[in-house]
């Protein structure tokens, strides 16, 4: 067990044949520990089960082990549905002074980027032994992903989720409980994801001998960072070879949005490493001359109402740890939080769930303290600005998180972000579409459709508008079908949200 | 030897557990007073995280009632400053609290400071011994104790790391979990006992124990201590709903201590302490060896 402590164990997974398989932030020795970021900070209870998973993580994630990510990309490619295309957004693109391409992992089962995670961890608590998996979840898409994954798997599964999230989410809790899972609210401070995270290591801490936590993002203790990253880099591997696919060249930038940061370390994860300049065959033109490290990287945080937080409250009205935030300790890892000047845990807010967190992963701030990654912010009203214009645009309805991604497009310029740039749409906004248009009915957006025709005050009692609802929602029958019959119940606090 | 040490040596120790500023600190001081009239001989101070991931929902109601109620580590420590008692103290909080404490980084302006207001040792339940040597080291600058929790599932080469950086007890967790008051003693705790019998350093046991029959089997189970924290804390709430006064909660506080500590003497019977130690006046405390 602690042997494995001192050994190199940032190889890429399946230990492919790379040359460099060294991410410029894991310093040598512990493994983990990313510049003064990472490291393993959890009740004595958790470390063993933390060594067992960090041996499993070695043995079949980096040493493709019994051939376990052979069976993880069969998976996640027949249940999953990779690869995702790499989409050239026409209207986007005339809009700006560079080309846009969308990275579709919207279209990704269970309609987001999460599953390539949820998948993995699932897969390897199977290979492990466990029995159980739990898990927490923000926006919800965590939880579905992991319900979706452990029902493939014939795991038992509990997902935690804060009640305001589980409020805002309704769609996905539905789909957790459709796939036979078992919702625990958490009722503890905001009842956001801060809360679910911590009571599912609690959980983690009675259970563990049997069970899994399967940590939703690139946070928490080693190995779980990089273990998520290596499960969601399948994103920058797939950007990364359409592009050079697409256009003969390497992006100029990836531009993805960051709350803990799993989508954005996997939209990032190829470019973060020092490839040479002439690529993987030697051929210098199949990256168009570029260097992976000359690829942008752009984090995009959400900014909330305001980047100033209200120390005497403990409340910061964002999400941005990699903007605003200071070092310190939290879910087990050092990393950029958004806390008071005694170190305790501020409150964030976001529109989106999924981002409304106050840490973020550790190798991901440490990306941004070496300037290699760029963490900038968008907020609420502007997100949702962008949530509109991808939808009208390009025919594609973001999760509120992506939108954050896709409305900072509008603040740059060829300069920053080079000739083509990735947009990292992580996942879709069918969930979202009870937050989105309560949010929009409060502002006066001029992008923001007409909203009379939906009529927001029958929507809580009305059939005829749940029909309408239901019609906007396209595919995603299970989830609105679900919304409608339970809005027509009349849920009287509900009704009052929209 | 530390005054933390010595209080395991003549007799099981009874190791009380309260948050300070729960509900305000002026009735912590009374409640930890009352506690050392009802026999305790260490007492567990805990300074609230707002993300206590070790405990159960007493502690964190007790948590959020002190938080709500202001308290921070400068307060925290100011109220200890206060104490007026004559047994050893021990600081438990998270990691980031100490890490994050006074205008350098790194532990040390949190245990200097902890060190000015009599506190004679930490615990600390999100840090376990692979990221303890910050700490460790400057626990041993000012000859402070810390003490490290041994869980059910610790064993080996995890043991021994925790016994290399250890002092003061063994804060033995009787069975997986968070904090939180049980109706029984679980079988883990023997278990655990067994695996840390060949190690000269007092053994506190907690999590669970509830009553006197509680402490009694527990040190009859071969514990030097007993670490009861969720059924005084339920004390204190169930005062604080019911509007009684500080005074009331002291008195019951003060019974309830000397049941578990009743508990654990019957516990022991006759025989006399297993807990030896070598003399070790100079910093940095002694960490125990194999009998």
């Amino acid at each position: 067990m602690s042997e494995g402590r001192g050994r190199e164990t940032d190889r890429r997974p399946g230990s492919r044949s790379d040359p460099n398989p060294d991410s410029a932030t894991e310093e040598d020795g512990r493994p983990g520990i990313y510049g003064e970021y990472g490291g393993q900070y959890v009740p004595e209870a958790l470390m063993p089960a933390i060594e067992e998973l960090t041996d499993a993580y070695e043995r079949y994630v980096l040493d493709n082990d019994e051939n376990f990510m052979d069976d993880f990309e069969a998976r996640i490619t027949d249940f999953g549905g990779r690869p995702t295309p790499l989409q050239h957004a026409a209207q986007l693109s005339d809009r700006y002074d560079f080309e846009v391409y969308l990275k579709r992992e919207d279209l990704l089962h269970g309609g987001a980027h999460k599953l390539n995670n949820a998948l993995g961890q699932c897969l390897l608590a199977k290979y492990m032994g466990k029995e159980r998996i739990v898990a927490e979840t923000g926006a919800g898409q965590h939880g579905t992903a992991t319900a979706m994954a452990a029902a493939h798997l014939g795991l038992d599964c509990e997902i935690y989720m804060g009640t305001r999230d589980i409020r805002r989410q309704r769609p996905n809790v539905f789909r957790i409980r459709l796939n036979g899972a078992q919702v625990n609210p958490v009722e503890a401070g905001r009842g956001t994801l801060k809360e679910a995270i911590s009571e599912t290591m609690r959980d983690w801490a009675t259970t563990v001998e049997d069970t899994h936590y399967v940590i939703g993002s690139v946070v928490g203790p080693h190995p779980f960072p990089a273990m998520v990253r290596d499960f969601q880099r399948v994103i920058a591997e797939e950007i990364r070879a359409q592009s050079i696919e697409t256009f003969d060249a390497l992006p100029s930038s990836v531009v993805a949005c960051a709350g803990g940061g799993s989508n954005t370390m996997g939209a990032f994860a190829a470019f973060t490493e020092e490839r040479g300049r002439t690529g993987e065959t030697g051929k210098a033109e199949e990256t168009g001359g570029r260097d992976d490290s000359e690829v942008g990287l752009f984090a995009i945080e959400a900014g909330g109402s305001s980047l100033s937080v209200d120390e005497d409250r403990g409340v910061a009205p964002n999400s941005a740890s990699l903007s605003t935030g200071s070092e310190g300790v939290l879910h087990g890892a050092r990393t950029k939080l958004l806390q008071d000047r005694d170190g305790q845990i501020m409150e964030s807010h976001s529109i989106s769930s999924g981002l409304d967190y106050a840490g973020v992963g550790p190798e991901l701030a440490a990306l941004v303290d070496s300037e290699r990654v760029r963490a900038l912010s968008v907020d609420d009203d502007r997100a949702l600005e962008g949530f509109h214009r991808l939808s009208q645009e390009e025919g594609i309805i973001p999760a509120l998180e992506t939108a954050h991604a896709i409305a900072w497009l509008d603040e740059t310029d060829p300069a920053e972000v080079g000739d083509r740039v990735v947009v990292n749409v992580s996942g879709r906004g069918d969930k979202d579409l009870e937050s989105a248009l309560e949010e929009t009915a409060k502002r006066d957006l001029d992008i923001a459709p007409e909203m009379d025709v939906f009529d927001v005050s029958a929507m809580a009692s009305g059939s005829e508008a749940d029909t309408s609802q239901e019609g906007t929602n396209g595919h995603d029958a299970d989830a609105n079908a679900s919304t409608g019959s339970e809005s027509s119940d009349s849920d009287g606090g509900e009704g009052n949200t929209r | 030897m530390s005054a933390i040490r010595e209080a395991f040596v003549d007799e099981p120790a009874f190791v009380p557990y309260l948050a300070v500023g729960d509900p305000n600190a002026e009735a912590s001081i009374e409640y930890i007073e009352a506690l050392c009239r009802g026999g305790a001989d260490v007492i567990e101070l805990g300074l609230p995280f707002s993300e206590p991931i070790a405990e159960g929902p007493t502690i964190q109601g007790a948590v959020v009632r002190s938080l709500e109620g202001g308290m921070t580590p400068a307060k925290f420590f100011e109220t200890v400053s206060r104490l007026d008692v004559d047994v050893p103290l021990v600081c438990m909080t998270y990691y980031n609290l100490i890490h994050r404490f006074g205008d350098r980084d790194g532990p040390k302006p949190f245990v200097e400071r902890a060190a000015e207001v009599g506190i004679n040792g930490f615990v600390v339940p999100d840090l376990p011994a692979e990221e303890a040597g910050p700490l460790r080291d400057v626990c041993d600058e000012y000859g402070l104790d810390l003490i490290f929790i041994v869980a059910p599932t610790t064993r080996g080469e995890r043991l021994e790391r925790i016994m290399a950086r250890v002092s003061g007890y063994a804060y033995v967790q009787a069975r997986l979990g968070v904090t939180g008051a049980r109706a029984n003693v679980s079988t883990q705790t023997t278990a655990s006992l067994d695996r840390l019998a060949d190690w000269d350093i007092p053994k506190a046991v907690g999590f669970g124990i509830k009553t006197g029959e509680h402490a009694r089997e527990v040190v009859a189970a071969g514990a030097d201590g007993v670490i009861v924290g969720s059924a005084l804390v339920d004390l204190i709430a169930e005062g604080g709903e019911a509007g009684d006064s500080v005074g009331e909660v002291a008195d019951r506080l003060e019974a309830k201590a000397r049941e578990l500590k009743q508990g654990a003497l019957e516990g022991r019977g006759t025989e006399t302490s297993a807990g030896t130690g070598t003399e070790a006046e100079a910093e940095p405390r002694a960490r125990p060896e194999r009998k």
